[in-house]
């Protein structure tokens, strides 16, 4: 007679992790993070996380304060990366990526663009329910998803939704005559860029329900399907 | 382990407690083991739909606030021996919910009990928050009309980020029950049909409970309307939004009020 045996499985996978690279000093770059999370509270939210602090010369007990910080804004750590191994007192793993020793601070600016680049759009796949607000000051949103009645985009740049659009759109929120508005269906409260807005009320009845994008001709805000 | 669900909707009046009620009593009926609690401090009702209204000694602020113990404040139903109800209090209002108290009360009826079903009160203020944030499972109920769904719309929103398990970064499961839906009047265009219902809140959709006279004289007679008329159009369809519950696939029709051969049989079963 023989007993089943537990089986074990293994498989390959690999994940996304969102690298989040603080900045000195900590005090200031953590009131910036608390103004991101004032604005977009589940800007974290499943996210996994992990920290790159191979920018700054933490002493430990600076580093751990920073961990206890991050943890407070319940942000996720997966890991850190370009930290003494030493300095993590294994709270959270050490990755290596060829860098675990301290780099010099000279090479810092050469790996910043990259970053520059990854928070210029934010991409959002899901839709937006009624009453949550959208704010991105740096650039770009995008929504794979309806955008509901009663809620809000707020853009420094061009907004982009891949659904019926019925809640308030504010392109170019924050001066940019260039940015515009695209959406698949248009059902909107209110749409504006860079200031200048029209009201469902004063959306032409053939341009309702139907794809369309917005832009700016000096002061009037034009609407036309893209069909 | 119990599934916690919380039957929430934001805009009042839509059916949470008839919901809460029949679904309760349909999954007691099933042989489950289930608990339905009043999260509605101040305003409650359940009592009365479950009609326990006057067996209520003990509630939920009584436990919440350890003046009583939780077996003392549960009341089985007469009818099914499976069912259980934690009445809320009439005398207080929301604030005295505490965070502390509410976690500990859920998370000492999970290990009795298969379903802990709470019913949120309307609102997105403190007594719904509560009633949601322990969830495992939600079902949103909506009326087919513009306020309800854009309501349970902005409700689906704080499931997703204020929940604890939205906290801890898991995908809350969301279920639509689309109550007192009218095909006579959707077809005329005087309510949304579901399909539009659908296409704004994108959450699958648990059942479709028809508009109809069972539910008022169910809850006047204080039993829950899969209790009281098993063979009405209602109580069928909570049956089935019952069985979905427990992962059964349920083909979706709107029951009518119309004698069928299926609605004979149900009754026959449930005889």
């Amino acid at each position: 007679m023989s007993t089943a045996r537990p089986s074990f499985k293994f498989r390959g996978g690999s994940f996304h992790a969102l690298v989040v690279r603080p900045e000195s000093p900590i005090e200031a770059w953590l009131a910036d993070v608390d103004v991101l999370l004032a604005r977009s509270p589940g800007f974290f939210a499943g996210k996994s996380v992990v920290i790159d602090v191979s920018g700054l010369s933490l002493a430990k007990q600076a580093f751990l304060g920073l961990l206890d910080e991050l943890s407070k804004r319940d942000i996720r750590i997966l890991g850190v990366e370009g930290a003494n191994p030493a300095d993590v007192d294994g709270r959270v793993p050490s990755l290596v990526r060829g860098q675990a020793e301290r780099p010099d601070t000279a090479a810092v600016p050469a790996v910043k663009s990259p970053q520059a680049a990854l928070v210029s759009s934010l991409l959002i796949d899901a839709p937006v329910r009624s009453g949550q607000a959208i704010v991105h000051p740096e650039g770009d949103v995008t929504i794979v998803g309806s955008v509901s009645s009663g809620a809000e985009i707020i853009a420094a740049g061009s907004i982009h939704v891949y659904g019926t659009l019925r809640g308030r759109v504010l392109a170019g929120a924050y001066g940019n005559q260039r940015a515009r508005i695209f959406c698949r269906r248009l059902d909107a409260e209110l749409i504006a860029i860079d200031g200048h807005y029209i009201v469902a009320d004063e959306v032409e009845p053939h341009l309702r329900k139907a794809p369309i994008q917005a832009w700016l001709e000096g002061d009037e805000l034009k609407i036309m399907t893209m069909n | 382990m119990a599934q916690v669900v919380v039957v929430t909707s934001g805009k009042g009046g839509v059916g949470k407690t008839t919901s809460t009620a029949a679904l309760g009593a349909a999954l007691a009926r099933a042989g489950e083991r289930v608990v339905v609690v009043d999260f509605d401090v101040g305003l409650r009702n359940l009592d009365l739909v479950m009609g326990a209204e006057r067996r209520v000694v003990f509630d939920l602020i009584h436990v919440v606030q350890g003046s009583a113990r939780l077996s003392q404040a549960l009341i089985r139903d007469k009818r099914i021996d499976t069912l259980f109800l934690l009445a809320a209090s009439q005398t207080r209002d929301k604030d005295s919910l505490t965070d502390d108290g509410v976690e500990r009360v859920i998370r000492e009826l999970r290990p009795s009990f298969d379903w802990v079903i709470c019913d949120s009160p309307a609102g997105i203020e403190r007594g719904a928050s509560l009633a949601m944030r322990h969830a495992d499972l939600a079902v949103v109920v909506a009326n087919p009309e513009v306020s309800s769904v854009r309501d349970s719309d902005r409700i689906i929103g704080l499931l997703d980020s204020t929940t604890d398990k939205a906290k801890r970064g898991e995908q809350m499961e969301k279920y639509l029950l689309l109550t007192r839906y009218d095909k006579n009047r959707a077809e005329r265009g005087e309510m949304l049909c579901i399909e539009d219902v659908l296409e704004i809140l994108c959450i699958p959709l648990l059942g479709i409970i028809p508009e109809s006279k069972d539910v008022l004289h169910a809850s006047n007679m204080g039993l829950p309307v899969t209790l009281n008329n098993p063979a009405s159009a209602p109580a069928r369809a909570y049956n089935d939004a019952a069985r979905r519950l427990q992962g059964e696939q349920v083909p979706l029709v709107v029951p009518s009020d119309k004698v069928t051969l299926f609605s004979k049989l149900l009754g026959r079963r449930a005889a």
